[in-house]
Parts: C-alpha cells; structure tokens; sequence
C-alpha cells in the first residue's frame, strides 16, 4: 500500500500570508491612537476640554464602556447558546420558531426605543441599559448556534450515535465543536452591536463614551467630538479583531 | 467430489463448520413508520452464522439499511426479537449495544475535528480504556489496514484520500475488537480500481479478524465477491433467497432472483471456482530452459504434443518451443520460442483465469503455484465443461425444486 504525501511546503507559504494579515490591525489602530494623541497635543485646551480630555476621565469612559460590552455580551451567550442548542434537538424542536420569532423581535425593534421601553419599565442605570443590549443583541448567537449546529454533517451524528456515542456526548464531542466557528461568528457579531450600541449608553445615566461625544455635541467642542468618536470607532475595531484572533484560535484543527 | 462441490469455495466449507449457536438471530423483525401502510421492514428472520460475511443485496428502497440499522438500533423495531451472541438485545441499553459492534457508513463518517488516532480511538474511549492501551491498539490497527502509524495517527481526515478514510474507517470499527461489524455499502463512494484493491484488502482482512460482517450493498457482484452468505431483498425487506452465493448463483429460487443476478449469471459463477479445484491438464511437456535443444526434442517427440514448456531451474515456466523452433535452437534454448503469457495462480477464480486466457490470445493458461513453479494447464475446453457441469447440475436441481412446488 503506498502512503501518499500531503503537499506541505505549499501550506508553509500560505501561513507566512496569513500570519501577517494579523498584524495589519494593530498597526492601523496604533497608528490611529498616536495620530489622535499627537492631534490633541497640539490643540490649545480651554477648562471645559481640559475637564473631558485627560487620561484619568477618557480611561473611566473607557472602562465603563467595555463593561457593558462584556458583561451584556456574557449574559446573552449563557442565555442564547443554550437556547439555541435546546430549539435544535429533537425532542424540542418545536420551541425553535417562538425562540427565534422573539430574537428577531428583539433585533427588529430599534435599539435606542428598545432601551427606552426597558428604562421606562426599570428606570435609569447600567442594569437597564444592560437588559436592553441583551435583548439587542441575542438574535445573532440564537442564530448562529442553530444554524452551526443544524449545518453539522448529520452522517457525522449518525456515526457517532451508531459507535454509542450517547446524545449528550455526541453535542459535546461533535456537534457542539463543529459548530464552534458559526457560533463564535455570531457572538462576534453580537460583541460589535453591543460595543456599538453602547454608546446610547449616555441618555440613561450610564457615562460610556457615548457621554464624551454627547459632552462634545452639547458643549460645541469639536475636539471633545472627535476623541469621543475616534474612541468609540478605534474600541469597536480593536475588539472586533481581537473577536476575530479568538475566532481563529478556538477554531478546531482539521476544518 | 461434484462440480457445485467445486464451486461452493471457502464460504461454504466455513458455514458447514458453523456451530449452531448464531452470532445474530433477527426474529420476524418488523419496522413500521406512522402514515404509512405497509411496513418498511415485515417480519424478517435471519440467522447469521459466527464469522461469516452476510451481504444484504436488493434493489434501492428495498428496506436493507432499514434491516442492518434495526440491528444495533438506531432504528427501533416495532416489533419482533433481536439476539446477539446468544442474549436478547431487543430491549439493552442502545448505547452500550453499539459499543458491541462496529459500524461503518457509506460516507465513512469520519470526524474531521479529530486526528486519524482520536477518530480510531472513538469507541475505546468510551469504552474508558486507559491512554496506553489506546495508543497501542490505535497503532496495531493502523498497521492492520496498511498505514504507517508514524505517518498517519496525527492527521486529520482531510488530509487522506478517500481509499485511506475507507481504511480509517474500517479500522476505527474495528478498535474495541467487536465481534459483529455493519458496514452500509462502504465502498459504494469509490472509484472502480480502488474498490476492486479494497474489496480484495478487505477479504484478506477478515481472514485475520473473522468477524461476523453484515454488509449491504446494492450491487450483486460485489456480493457475490464478499459475501460467505448473500440474503436477497425484495420489497419490506423479505427475504427472497438465502444462502451462499454458488448456491444462488446456481438454483436461483425464483424469477425474482434471476432477474436480479441478472444476465451473465455463468460468467459469474466462474468468480466462485478457483483454478486451483478443477482438474489440470498435467500432461504437458516440459524441458529444462538450459537443458540441450537435443533432448527437448525427444522429450517433445515422445509426448505426442505440438509444443513443449520450457522450465528454469525452480520449476517456473519460461518459454514455449515446437519441433521447428528447436531445430532453429542452434543448442542455446533461452532464445527459442515464443516467451510464456497467461500465467495464472491455483488461488485465482476461473474467471481472472479465462480473462487472461482471452487477452493473452494463448488459448491455455499456465497454471503455477504460490512460487510460481508450474503445475499444469487449463484451456478454455476444461473452463467450458466445468461451467455447463454446474449448469447442468443446477438446471436439473431446479426443474427437480419446480416440480416439487408445481
């Protein structure tokens, strides 16, 4: 029997580019930040730029910012994956279409009124805005984790059943990593919306960075403008690559 | 001994030496699906005798998957008795049943997350047999199918060509040693040459494991090549004719099965014969290559043939020489002649025998044992009555069997 060779020097090259496609990003976000900063020096500040533009205030905004993110971001895996798995199984298959209407209702629903009705319910705060975000930003990884799970080669179920491979171990050990990078893209997804529409943040006493590009419009300080929004963009980007690094390394080998 | 005696070959030498304690008995097994009239399995009952490969054949749709799913169940019947090695399984825990007996898909099913090992590993795994014992028995069947473990245990799936995830995948059936194997046309995805390579691997194979294999396919020759026993299926599954493939080949209980085999049902019969068990022409000529032209000639002139065989020193055939080509000799026999064609081997079937005889253009083939040295001659006049003894045989069997009926 003759043992056939995969073509590895090829695979070699194709990683080298790859490899420094990763690096693109972080230069451009490098290059971003000191430009800003650089710009910022340069500006003659008066007291009420001064106020906002310091690196103890920018840092707080920041911080608070990526809370909401990540802990809305949290909350809506431990409830959507779940879910998702559940409206995928057989025997609960029919909870997929109610699961998946009020994910859509959650998403259809513009994001600014969707926080609003939750804050008129529950008042000002970070757990309302959080309440809103999740509600937000759930449909994506519903989504995704059925679609990843659904798109799973059922001979590959069939298979691992057939070996006696019991259903729990079966999502464990093959459902569940095939449909790892499915999953993963919509928790990325949702990660973006949830950095995005927290700056909304602001108009509900929570003081993300939203505040500091509201601070600029409200005050008629173009500099205060454009750092909040260059904060803003600069985070969103930043975290969608490094959402894209976890991608990638999460990723089981052999796909 | 009598020419269906001849022909039965090695799977029915082994059935005769079957005990009678099955390894799996179905018992009127029926599979019926809601909103549908008839049932898609009715009442089938099988014995499957230990060892042995047991081909379920029949058209598509026939319901064969159905009947080898319902015996590890990842179909439950609704009704009927399922027995394995003796204990009614109809009713085990599912998963621990299959734990019990290997199986192989069609699409092979490999996991792609998983390396060539872990994917071996599957059922050991579950099994909780520690890392050790996993490593080796991963290593022991990578050997078993022919791939170095060197090479493949750390590769993923796509890494493989489709003949190598056929490997995998036999072997990965094979990794908790069960002694029952369902594999569901598993070389139906191939192309022609590397089926033919994997079906000949996969007999070798079983002659080390001796399992009880049940295989379905749709195709009557691979059955007829695999199986020790074929079952064909007519429609829910009944069984139409059940026994060795000669046996079918031979007596074809109904029109049914006829149709089935198909035309060429002798040339398929000539698959079941070996050179090696009908009677060799051992009458020829023959003379040492680096003998004298001298006493070929007489050896030639006093066997009363046309033409003489040239042998070398271990026996094996070289060339062939009439009287004029020896007189041409000038002493030195090496260039005299025509070199030998046809050279078939006594585990050869009749049919690769006949087969070299046609492309040949010889008219007779060399028969010659494992080492090659000669043992006779087979032409097509031995072929052709070998072939109308079994028809004739079998046609009197069968008006005989009609007649009983009628």
């Amino acid at each position: 029997m003759v043992a056939t060779t995969s073509p590895v020097p090829q695979k070699i090259d194709l990683e080298v580019k790859s490899n420094a496609r990763w690096l693109v990003m972080p230069i451009f976000l490098t290059v971003v930040g000191i430009a800003l900063w650089a710009w910022v020096s340069a500006q003659e500040l008066d007291s009420i730029e001064q106020r906002t533009l310091n690196a103890g205030e920018l840092t707080a905004r920041v911080i608070e910012h990526l809370q909401l993110a990540a802990v809305s971001t949290l909350i809506v895996i431990a409830l959507a994956v779940p879910l998702g798995i559940l409206a995928t199984r057989r025997a609960a298959r029919f909870v997929a279409p109610v699961v998946l209407m009020l994910g859509n209702l959650g998403q259809a629903i513009p994001s600014l009124g969707l926080i609003t009705l939750v804050v008129l319910a529950a008042g000002v705060g970070f757990k309302s805005v959080i309440f809103g975000l999740v509600a937000y930003s759930a449909l994506p990884i519903l989504r995704n984790t059925m679609i990843g799970l659904q798109q799973v080669d059922q001979t590959l179920v069939k298979s691992a059943r057939g070996m006696g491979m019991s259903p729990m171990q079966t999502l464990l050990r093959i459902e569940l990593p095939l449909a790892v990078p499915v999953v993963l893209a919509g928790i990325r997804t949702a990660l973006i919306l949830n950095i995005g529409t927290a700056t909304l943040a602001t108009f509900f006493g929570v003081q993300a960075l939203g505040y500091v590009i509201f601070q600029g419009i409200q005050l008629d300080r173009t500099p205060v403008l454009i750092v909040g929004a260059v904060l803003a963009s600069g985070l969103a980007l930043l975290v969608d690559y490094l959402a894209g690094v976890v991608e990638h390394v999460l990723t089981p080998r052999g796909l | 001994m009598t020419a269906t005696d001849q022909i039965a070959g090695p799977g029915a030498s082994q059935a005769a030496a079957t005990t009678a304690e099955p390894m799996i008995r179905l018992e009127e097994l029926t599979k019926s699906y809601r909103g549908q009239k008839k049932p898609a399995v009715d009442r089938v009952t099988m014995d499957m005798p230990r060892g042995e490969i047991i081909v379920l054949v029949g058209p598509s749709g026939c319901g064969k998957t159905t009947t080898m799913e319902l015996i590890n169940r990842l179909i439950e019947p609704t009704s009927g008795r399922i027995h394995l090695d003796g204990e009614d399984v109809t009713t085990a825990d599912p998963d621990t049943l299959r734990r019990r007996i290997g199986y192989v898909i069609q699409q092979i099913g490999l996991f792609p997350h998983f390396t060539v090992g872990e994917n071996i590993a599957t059922v050991p795994k579950l099994l909780g047999w520690d890392k050790a014992r996993i490593g080796n028995r991963v290593d022991e069947l990578l050997d078993l199918v022919g791939l170095d473990p060197a090479v493949f245990a750390k590769r993923y799936p796509k890494e493989l060509s489709g003949g190598q995830r056929q490997r995998i995948g036999v072997a990965r059936a094979l990794a908790a040693d069960p002694p029952v194997m369902l594999m569901d046309e598993p070389f139906g995805a191939i192309d022609p040459i590397t089926r033919e390579r994997l079906q000949n691997e996969f007999l070798r194979l079983q002659q080390q494991v001796k399992k009880t294999i049940v295989f379905v396919t749709h195709d009557i020759d691979e059955a007829i090549k695999l199986g020790d026993r074929i079952a064909i299926l007519g429609e829910q599954s009944r069984i139409a004719q059940y026994d060795t493939p000669a046996n079918i080949l031979s007596n074809p209980a109904s029109t049914y099965v006829e149709d089935f085999i198909g035309s060429g049902a002798s040339l398929k019969r000539l698959n079941l014969s070996l050179v090696g068990d009908v009677a060799l022409d051992t009458g020829a000529a023959t003379a040492r290559i680096d003998g004298t032209a001298a006493e070929a000639r007489d050896t030639l002139e006093s066997s009363g043939r046309s033409a003489l065989l040239l042998l070398d020193g271990q026996g094996r055939p070289q060339r062939w020489v009439d009287a004029r080509d020896l007189d041409r000799a000038d002493g030195d026999l090496r260039r005299a002649g025509e070199p030998v064609s046809a050279l078939v081997d006594t585990g050869a079937t009749l049919s690769y025998a006949l087969n070299e005889m046609l492309t040949s253009n010889a008219g007779v083939a060399l028969v010659v044992d494992g080492s090659g040295a000669f043992q006779g001659l087979l032409d097509f006049e031995t072929v052709m009555v070998t072939t109308r003894s079994i028809q004739r045989d079998s046609s009197d069997f069968y008006r005989a069997a009609k007649a009983v009926t009628d």
